[in-house]
């Protein structure tokens, strides 16, 4: 038997590599093991496991006296957490980052279905370019670039006077919440960042759901008589709603965890990210930091299962 | 009526001419075959009856109406796509009467002309699961049921029954037939499989580089074609060269002769007979496919089972009668 294999097998596969194929061969759920144990590792106990520490810690409280934490099982840091100033902030975390995702969908769409359709060859390429690129300087450097912009000595400000549209943007300025002293000073300044860093995160997932959308479906809808409007809301809408949910996780996520747009771009109002690195740093309170951190987890869970239930994955 | 006129219509894609000068007339209540390899037009043409293409020259007409500039929306024409396209997110009855709902048909009214469409391509019961539950064919009748439910004035229908395998589809074939006479509809049929559409079209196009080489009866395509393509591509007809013709008195310079219509024997009266080597044959379940050399020139024969094939290399006569011979229009 062992000269018959010996004999069939060529001589360049009889070394120890070959061996060592053979051995994988015969055994595929070895191999299975081998190349899935240390990323499995890396996420259940680096990953998973710090982020349930973290969770931990947010049972437990701090001593108001002495600045010490407290490791007894507690729910006072959620009560601390629900005060009136911590609503706030979490409020006004939350409809930006629905005011951003809703406003990255509508852009991210026509220019997603533009890439997935009609883009070919080097506009393909362009496309690909023109999206990531953002994405390869510095998030702090584009930061900084739009407080520039959107100053009152900005560029977007000497558009608005060019155009004899100052009044217009004085105007928006002057309206209360949305408005401020600036762009570089108001919500709009936040939003309009929000918007900017966080798109190609909103462009890829729908283009790749769109890409995924046979050409023949579209034309059967046209065939038996839907308008493209009709098309769109009843065939090319929800098959690409996975994808539109998958973006809206990234923009609504990092929005909800970003502390650095808010700080540099904004009014002084904080956001969750800026009072978790608040709590955890100047104050201490690492508790309540924590706790902070709870809510985008169940924001995005309680996101995650209306969006199920509204079937958008249906089309999966 | 007419139901489909095509006016010197082309459709070029830059430099490719995938539609050049077609001329038809497809009458109403017609079972209309375009047979062609791929690349030869004959989806094109279905696509410019659907809407989806424009012409780029020529004139077309559905119903004695204007079809150039009418969105594919706005026709009575509806397509049985050729992978069936169905809408994976729908279930099989939202399927059926998506045709309805765009056109604000009442839910209750259009659930009821859904379930009877299922119920017409044998499918009741199926309307609550999703496209990719179904089998294939399965999928293809309800393709056949979404487009039916629009009371369609012509039913397009692009190699529908390509992706079945052979039982299931002669039994399609079987049954769009008698569909098509029950319902009176106008089905105008993609295909490049030769025994479908000779075997369900009342008249057949056949297609090659964009225009159509020969237009009529699946028996007139079938046993008089009238170029050297129709020939071969129809019925794998021997195509005979010119100097045989002229042995055999044949003015053109091309003959087409079918392989069932010759026999491996010498010629009773009247026949014409020619003398070849047998070079090759093949046994093909109800014939033997014997392949004859004859100056150099391959003709197939197909002889019946119940006769002794000759062996490879041994001379034979081959005979036909002479009006199986028909002189072809072109080289």
């Amino acid at each position: 038997m062992t000269a018959v294999a010996e004999n069939l097998m060529s001589p360049e596969r009889r070394g120890p590599t070959g061996r060592l194929s053979d051995f994988f061969w015969k055994h595929p759920h070895v191999l299975l093991t081998v190349l899935l144990a240390p990323p499995l590792l890396w996420l259940g106990v680096v990953y998973i496991g710090s982020l349930f520490a973290l969770l931990l810690q947010s049972f437990f409280s701090i001593d108001d006296f002495s600045g010490l934490i407290n490791y007894e099982f507690t729910f006072a840091t959620y009560r601390q957490l629900l005060s009136e100033t911590n609503l706030d902030i979490i409020l006004r975390t939350v409809s930006m980052a629905a005011i951003v995702t809703l406003a990255s969908a509508l852009i991210a769409f026509p220019i997603a279905y533009y890439a997935a359709r009609y883009a070919q060859g080097k506009w393909k390429v362009l496309f690909y370019l023109g999206v990531m690129l953002p994405l390869w300087s510095s998030y702090l450097v584009k930061i900084y670039a739009w407080k520039l912009i959107l100053a009152k000595e900005g560029i977007v400000t000497w558009f608005f006077e060019k155009l004899h549209l100052l009044w217009l943007l004085d105007a928006w300025l002057s309206l209360p919440v949305v408005g401020g002293n600036s762009l570089s000073v108001s919500y709009t300044g936040t939003f309009i960042v929000f918007v900017y860093v966080w798109m190609p995160f909103m462009i890829l997932p729908i283009q790749a759901a769109l890409e995924r959308v046979p050409t023949n479906l579209i034309e059967a809808s046209s065939d038996l008589g839907g308008t493209p409007a009709q098309t769109f809301r009843h065939v090319l809408f929800p098959l690409a709603l996975p994808g539109i949910v998958a973006g809206s996780i990234f923009t609504f996520s990092l929005t909800l965890g970003d502390y650095i747009i808010p700080q540099i771009i904004g009014s002084s109002r904080l956001f969750i990210g800026q009072a978790v690195y608040a709590q955890q740093g100047t104050a201490g309170n690492i508790p309540l930091a924590a706790a902070f951190t709870v809510v985008p987890i169940v924001i995005m869970g309680a996101y995650l299962w209306m969006a199920k239930r509204m079937g958008a994955f249906d089309a999966l | 009526m007419t139901a489909v006129l095509f006016d010197n219509v082309s459709r070029h894609f830059g430099a490719v001419r995938a539609v050049d000068g077609v001329n038809l007339e497809i009458a109403e209540g017609e079972f209309f075959a375009m047979l062609g390899p791929s690349g030869s037009g004959k989806t094109t043409c279905l696509r410019l009856m659907a809407g989806f293409e424009q012409p780029t020259g020529g004139h077309i007409e559905i119903f004695g109406e204007t079809a150039e500039g009418v969105p594919p929306y706005r026709r009575s024409v509806n397509t049985v796509f050729q992978d069936y396209a169905l809408f994976p997110h729908l279930s099989i009855l939202d399927n059926v009467a998506y045709g309805l709902m765009v056109k604000g048909v009442g839910r209750e009214e259009r659930r009821k002309a859904a379930e009877d469409a299922l119920a017409m391509v044998k499918l009741p019961n199926y309307g609550s699961r999703r496209p990719g539950q179904l089998s294939g064919g399965q999928r293809q009748r309800v393709a056949l049921a979404r487009a039916l439910v629009n009371k369609p004035k012509v039913l397009l229908l692009d190699e529908p029954l390509g992706a079945l395998d052979l039982k299931l589809r002669e039994q399609m074939q079987e049954e769009l037939k008698s569909l098509q006479k029950s319902l009176g509809i106008t089905f105008v049929f993609v295909t490049h499989d030769q025994g479908e559409a000779l075997s369900m079209a009342d008249r057949i196009a056949v297609f090659n580089d964009g225009r159509i080489q020969q237009l009529g009866s699946p028996e007139e395509v079938y046993k008089q074609p009238k170029t050297r393509f129709v020939a071969d591509f129809v019925g794998s007809s021997n195509v005979l060269p010119a100097r045989l013709c002229q042995r055999l008195g044949v003015t053109s310079s091309y003959a087409s002769l079918r392989p069932e219509a010759i026999v491996l024997s010498a010629p009773r009266d009247g026949a014409l007979s020619l003398s070849g080597t047998v070079s090759a044959h093949s046994f093909l379940g109800a014939v033997n496919r014997v392949v004859v050399d004859v100056e150099g020139a391959r003709i197939a024969v197909a002889s019946p089972v119940s006769l002794v094939v000759p062996k490879v290399g041994s001379p034979v006569t081959i005979s036909f009668a002479a009006d199986e011979l028909h002189p072809m229009e072109d080289a």
